[in-house]
């Protein structure tokens, strides 16, 4: 039996049109668990939204499964929250009305009161006091998004999928909302699958960094981790952090060169689709030469 | 110094008005008896002033104004069938508008939401929809008059028939074009199809049906003055044809102003619950 992690993702596909198109990506394999914060870094068009949103249950995919808890999932479920890329409120209700609407598809029973008083709590969380009964449309575009964040964290689920929520906002709100999303999920222990573009956002929020080559035929090159400890990791001073640029230089190098040449380097050392390489690039700057550890290190032998 | 926009514009409409009052008082001031010997029986039909040339039986504007005044003075009498108030006779039309809409709308929007929400129904009846949209409601009537055996109720069904089609088009158009994203929020909250057509695709679509209520109200009251002038009875449509057999034209030109009036009335009631209906994005 093997010992899985919270979230499984095993030998995942997914092709668009007819069959014999070459698939967006195919075999892709990793796991997250319980408590962990997990980015996903590649370039547009490797399939990432379609991952998260197989993981969403919104998409099907065309091979492979993802087993959550030890079961595959067969469709979307309160358990796994959206944070939305364009925050998808709906704009004919207030902030309050969004939020209860999710409190109450979670907890049907519960009456106006209670549903309001537990959605007031996740307001404040995201410091909304005061605009409840704003519409959406009276709402910056940072504000909107902390109305996602709260929308998704109301319901309580067991993991946050979230699809570039940072990236139609500007630089300052952006800092911002990395902070409280970094406080609130040590917090709440909130274990998180996120997409981002952003290599220095991977670094500030993520524990492991699963990165991407192009599409099609997409797969996961290998998974940073970022050794950097969670209470050390401060937006103003990262670039102080002597790991920093060891991890930051290695994910761009990645996106920049290894992406789109990732058969070659296949071809050079061979790949194990199911166990993609971890690599701890931050520790090669603390105690240099860099080691490649493989997956199974992990306590994951099989 | 600069006037506002509306106090300017008010003031042209004054204008405009008095030009239009001034050129029909000018156009049909009574003349000196002169020109050529009329037809006897053109005579007849119009009367012995007209016919002499002395007056018009096209009104003066201060005939028709006398004439309003006495309609809104008693609008609800009733002196036999074929004599009652012009109140009575805009209440008939306004009744059978009313009531084909209605019964349009609770076909039309139930409908267009299946046929929204189902490419499967959308296609199986898009040929109908085609085919049956551009046909004038009034061809309707013969097969309505042969089926129903009731001019009413077929001036009723009449109304109906032309106001389902831009309610059934603009309701499935709105549910079908619901943001993908919004029903996304839905399927990952675990929300029933019940729930999520009422709180969700229904509200989100509400502006695009609204507007198609309004399109639909304003056709049906273009078309309840025709039916009515073929099915005669009651009903301003057919006060407008008896007043042209009565050659009353300050009657009919009354009619005209107080059809425009409701229709205006019933477009701005429609307008206003479509702001209601409304959300910024």
């Amino acid at each position: 039996m093997e010992n899985r992690p919270l979230i499984s993702v095993e030998g995942l596909a997914r092709r668009f049109g007819e069959t014999g198109q070459p698939a967006v990506f195919e075999d892709v394999w990793f796991g997250i668990d319980k408590g962990e914060f997990c980015c996903l870094i590649g370039h547009s068009g490797c399939g990432k939204t379609t991952i998260l949103n197989v993981l969403a249950g919104l998409d099907t995919p065309s091979g492979g499964a993802v087993i959550v808890d030890n079961r595959e999932i067969d469709g979307p479920s309160l358990d796994r929250a959206v944070i939305f890329q364009g925050h998808a409120l709906l704009p004919w209700m207030s902030v309050m009305g969004n939020i209860a609407f999710a409190v109450s598809s979670r907890w049907p029973n519960w009456d106006r009161a209670r549903v309001h008083e537990h959605a007031r709590k996740f307001i404040e969380l995201v410091g909304l006091a005061g605009a409840e009964n704003k519409r959406p449309a009276q709402l910056s575009g940072g504000m909107k998004q902390r109305v996602g964040i709260a929308r998704a964290l109301s319901i309580q689920p067991k993991m946050l999928l979230m699809d570039e929520p940072f990236s139609a906002l500007d630089a300052l709100t952006r800092g911002m909302l990395q902070d409280e999303v970094l406080r609130i999920c040590a917090d709440t222990q909130q274990t998180v699958f996120m997409i981002t573009h952003d290599v220095d956002e991977a670094i500030l929020l993520a524990d492991k960094i699963v990165l991407m080559t192009n599409g099609p035929g997409a797969k996961i090159a290998e998974i940073v981790v970022n050794t950097m400890p969670k209470n050390e990791r401060h937006r103003n001073d990262l670039h102080r952090h002597p790991q920093y640029y060891a991890i930051r230089n290695h994910l761009v190098e990645f996106l920049v060169n290894r992406s789109k040449a990732f058969d070659r380097e296949i071809a050079a050392h061979g790949y194990d689709p199911r166990r993609p390489k971890l690599v701890k690039p931050g520790l090669s700057a603390v105690n240099p030469p860099a080691e490649i550890v493989p997956l199974t290190t992990t306590g994951r032998r099989q | 110094m600069k006037t506002s926009l509306g106090l300017r514009a008010g003031l042209l409409s004054v204008l405009i008005f008095v030009a239009i009052v001034g050129i029909w008082q000018v156009a049909t001031m009574p003349t000196a008896a002169s020109g050529p010997a009329m037809d006897p029986e053109y005579a007849k039909l119009v009367g012995a002033a007209a016919a002499t040339g002395s007056k018009s039986a096209m009104p003066t504007p201060a005939d028709i104004g006398a004439t309003i005044w006495k309609h809104l003075a008693d609008p609800f009498y009733v002196r036999g069938s074929n004599d009652k108030g012009i109140g009575i006779q805009l209440a008939y039309s306004l009744g059978r508008v009313l009531l084909g809409f209605g019964l349009a709308a609770l076909v039309a929007i139930p409908l267009g939401f299946l046929i929204g929400m189902s490419p499967l129904v959308y296609r199986a009846l898009d040929p109908f929809i085609q085919i049956l949209k551009p046909v004038s409601p009034l061809a309707w009537m013969p097969l309505a008059l042969y089926t129903i055996k009731d001019s009413a109720i077929s001036s009723i069904f009449v109304i109906f028939i032309c106001s389902v089609w831009p309610m059934l088009i603009n309701t499935a158009f709105g549910v079908g074009s619901v943001r993908r994203e919004w029903l996304n929020v839905a399927r990952t909250l675990e929300v029933g199809p019940f729930r999520t057509a009422f709180r969700v695709i229904l509200p989100a679509a509400a502006p695009t049906i609204m507007t198609g209520m309004r399109i639909s109200v304003g056709i049906a009251w273009l078309v309840i003055v025709a039916a009515e002038m073929l099915v005669g009875g009651t009903g301003i449509g057919y006060f407008v044809w008896n007043e042209w057999n009565n050659l009353s034209i300050a009657n009919i030109v009354t009619a005209i102003l107080l059809i425009g009036l409701v229709g205006l009335l019933l477009d701005q009631g429609l307008a206003y619950l479509a702001r209601l209906v409304t959300y910024p994005e």
